[in-house]
C-alpha cells in the first residue's frame, strides 16, 4: 500500500515508559485503523486502548462529616471512561460521608452506572 | 525536662521514617519515631493521585494508601512515636532536643539516629522573581495541602511555573475542582516531569505547556492580578520583546525541591553537591551513628525507592548499634565517588574500603536528557570498571545501579572513582 492511501488520524504519545514513543493511528481508504511508531507490545496495547476507549483512574476528595479532617481522599476501584470523569466528579462533589472511615470502604457504589465504586484511600478517625 | 532513651531514634514519620523504623523494630532493637505533624504518613498523605507502590507492593496505589500500609505496620508492631513534636537540635553525641505542647522541652538519648525529615519546596525567594509581594503566590505542594487535606482552594485562575510532576498534577487537580489553569510555564526546553503526567494532566485538559519561558513579573499589589512571562535564551536570560501577559489570581511554583538540612547541619554533618548530607555506602553521614534516607538525603521521584533506601538505613543503624556503638573500630580508608560527564550528583559520596566486597547501590541524576548512552565507572587511571547501556536518560529520572566493585576488579589502593554518562559510540553500519 502506498503512503498516500493512509492518513494519520491521531498521534498518541505513549506513557507506558519514559521513552515516550509517538504512536500514529493511521486510517487507510477502507477505514481500517493501524498503529505505527510503537516499539513494544505494551505500547501497542496502550495506543489501542487510548484510541478506541480512553480510560482514567480518578482520584479526588470527598467531604467528611465529624471527621479528624474535613476531607477524605478517594479513588475509583476501576478505570473510568475519560469522557465520564466530569459526571463522576460532580457526583462525588454532592456526596458527604460520615467518619470513622476505613481504607477501602465503598463510599459510592457503581458511581453513575460506570461499574466502578468510589472507595476511601485511607483510614479517617472521627473527631 | 523529660528524658527518653532509645537504641535508634528516627526523625520524621513519612515514607522514609516509617520504613526505617519498621526495619529497626524487626531486628528487635528499641526505636522511637519523632514527627512534627499531627499524624503519621508524611507528604504522601496529600499526594492523593495514583502511581505509588508498583515496586514496593506490585500494585498501583494512591499516596494515602501507600502511607496507610506503613502506618498500619507501625501500629501492628507497636512502634512508639511522638506526634506534634518538633526536633529543634541534634548534637554530635546523638542527643536530640525536641518540643511539644504536652511535655515542653524533651531530651532523647539515642545510640543511633536516622534522619528522615524529607525535603522542602523552593519558594519565590529561591528563584528571585521580581515584583510586588501580593497574596496568591504559593508553592505547588502548599496548594496541594490546602486542596487535598484542608479543603480550601487557594484561588480561581492559575499560572503554574515549573513542569515538575507536582505542578502538572496540581494543574489537573485544580481543573477537576472547577478552577482555570491558564498555562504551565517551564524555563527548560523540555518538560521536567513524567510524560505520563504531561499527557494525563495537561494534554487531557488542553492546558498549554509553554517551554523556554519563565515568569518575569508578578502583577497586583494586594492580590495577584496576573503574571508576565518571557522567553529565555540558553543562559536563561530574558529575551527582550518576548513578554506575554496572563491574567490570573494565583501563581503556583513547582520549581524544585531541596533536602531539609537544618538538623543535619546542626549535628555538624557535612553536605555534598546534591544539597543533602554527604554519606558513605551505608547511608551514614560524616557524624558517626547518624544515618540519612529518603528525600532528606536526595530528592527521589518514586516513593518506592524512598522506602527501599530507608530499609537499608534501618538495617545499617541496627548493625551500627550492635557492632560499632561504643567501640573503637579501625577503618581501612575511603574511595571518593566523583560525578563526571553529564552526572549532576552521585550517591554514595564515599565508599568504605572494608565494604568493597559488598554490592553497593549507586544513585545518580544526569544534567541533561540524552539517548543511547553508556553509564560508566572509571578508576583513577581511567580504566573502565563497569558500564551499562541505557536507551534514554533524563534529569527527572533517578538512575539506580547495583555494583559489586570487588567483582568488577577495582584496585583497592585507589582513592577515587568517576561516574559518567556518555553517548554510546555509534557502530557504523556498512551499506551493501
Amino acid at each position: 500500500m502506498s503512503e498516500s492511501s493512509q492518513s494519520v488520524v491521531r498521534v498518541i504519545r505513549c506513557i507506558v515508559c519514559p521513552t515516550g514513543c509517538e504512536i500514529q493511528a493511521k486510517k487507510d481508504l477502507t477505514g481500517k485503523i493501524t498503529f505505527e511508531g510503537y516499539t513494544c507490545n505494551r505500547g501497542l496495547e496502550y495506543a489501542e486502548q487510548e484510541f478506541y476507549e480512553p480510560k482514567r483512574i480518578l482520584t479526588t476528595t470527598m467531604r467528611v462529616e465529624n471527621g479528624f479532617l474535613p476531607l477524605i481522599p478517594v479513588r475509583c476501584d476501576k478505570p473510568i471512561l475519560k469522557d465520564k470523569l466530569k459526571d463522576v466528579l460532580n457526583e462525588i462533589a454532592k456526596a458527604k460521608v460520615k467518619a470513622p472511615i476505613k481504607m477501602g470502604d465503598i463510599l459510592i457504589k457503581d458511581v453513575i452506572g460506570s461499574g466502578a465504586n468510589i472507595i476511601a484511600s485511607r483510614d479517617l478517625p472521627n473527631l | 525536662m523529660k528524658s527518653y532513651k532509645s537504641d535508634v531514634v528516627v526523625i520524621g514519620a513519612g515514607a522514609a521514617g516509617m520504613a526505617a523504623a519498621i526495619e529497626v523494630k524487626k531486628a528487635k532493637l528499641e526505636v522511637l519515631i519523632i514527627e512534627r505533624d499531627q499524624e503519621l504518613g508524611g507528604i504522601t498523605l496529600q499526594c492523593i493521585h495514583n502511581g505509588f507502590g508498583l515496586k514496593e507492593f506490585q500494585e498501583e496505589l494512591t499516596g494515602p494508601e501507600y502511607a496507610q500500609r506503613f502506618i498500619n505496620q507501625v501500629y501492628e508492631m507497636k512502634i512508639p512515636f511522638l506526634l506534634e513534636t518538633m526536633v529543634i537540635e541534634i548534637t554530635k553525641d546523638r542527643k536530640i532536643y525536641a518540643v511539644n505542647n504536652k511535655e515542653g522541652l524533651i531530651e532523647v538519648n539515642a545510640k543511633s539516629i536516622i534522619l528522615a525529615m524529607g525535603c522542602r519546596e523552593k519558594t519565590r525567594g529561591a528563584i528571585n522573581i521580581p515584583g510586588f509581594r501580593p497574596a496568591g503566590i504559593y508553592t505547588a505542594g502548599q496548594a496541594q495541602r490546602f486542596v487535598n487535606i484542608e479543603g480550601y482552594l487557594p484561588g480561581n485562575t492559575y499560572v503554574i511555573l515549573g513542569s515538575g510532576d507536582i505542578g502538572m498534577i496540581m494543574a489537573r487537580r485544580l481543573t477537576w475542582e472547577g478552577c482555570k489553569v491558564k498555562a504551565v510555564v517551564e524555563i527548560l526546553p523540555y518538560v521536567s516531569g513524567l510524560i505520563r503526567n504531561q499527557v494525563q494532566c495537561l494534554e487531557d485538559y488542553e492546558i498549554p505547556l509553554i517551554t523556554n519561558y519563565t515568569v518575569t513579573k508578578i502583577h497586583g499589589k494586594d492580590r495577584v492580578k496576573g503574571v508576565t512571562i518571557s522567553k529565555v535564551d540558553r543562559n536563561f536570560d530574558r529575551i527582550i520583546g518576548s513578554d506575554k501577559f496572563f491574567e490570573c489570581d494565583t501563581l503556583l511554583l513547582s520549581v524544585g525541591l531541596i533536602p531539609e538540612n537544618e538538623l543535619t547541619l546542626q549535628a555538624g554533618a557535612e553536605l555534598s553537591k546534591n544539597g543533602g548530607p554527604l554519606i558513605d555506602n551505608n547511608l551514614e553521614t560524616t557524624i558517626e551513628g547518624i544515618f540519612a534516607c529518603g528525600n532528606v538525603l536526595q530528592v527521589h521521584d518514586l516513593v518506592d525507592l524512598v522506602s527501599a533506601e530507608a530499609k537499608r538505613a534501618g538495617e545499617n543503624a541496627v548493625s551500627y548499634v550492635k557492632e560499632r556503638y561504643g567501640k573503637e573500630t579501625k577503618r581501612k580508608g575511603k574511595i571518593e565517588c566523583i560525578p563526571g560527564e553529564n552526572v549532576n550528583y552521585v550517591k554514595p559520596d564515599i565508599i568504605n574500603k572494608e565494604d568493597l566486597s559488598k554490592d553497593i547501590i549507586f544513585t545518580l541524576r544526569v544534567n541533561f536528557p540524552d539517548r543511547r548512552v553508556l553509564i560508566q565507572l572509571k578508576d583513577e587511571e581511567n580504566n573502565i570498571i563497569y558500564n551499562r547501556k541505557k536507551v534514554y536518560v533524563i534529569p527527572s529520572e533517578m538512575i539506580e545501579l547495583n555494583i559489586n566493585l570487588e567483582k568488577n576488579g577495582i584496585n583497592p589502593e585507589f582513592k577515587s572513582l568517576t561516574i559518567e554518562v556518555i553517548p554510546r559510540p555509534e557502530v557504523l553500519i556498512e551499506e551493501d
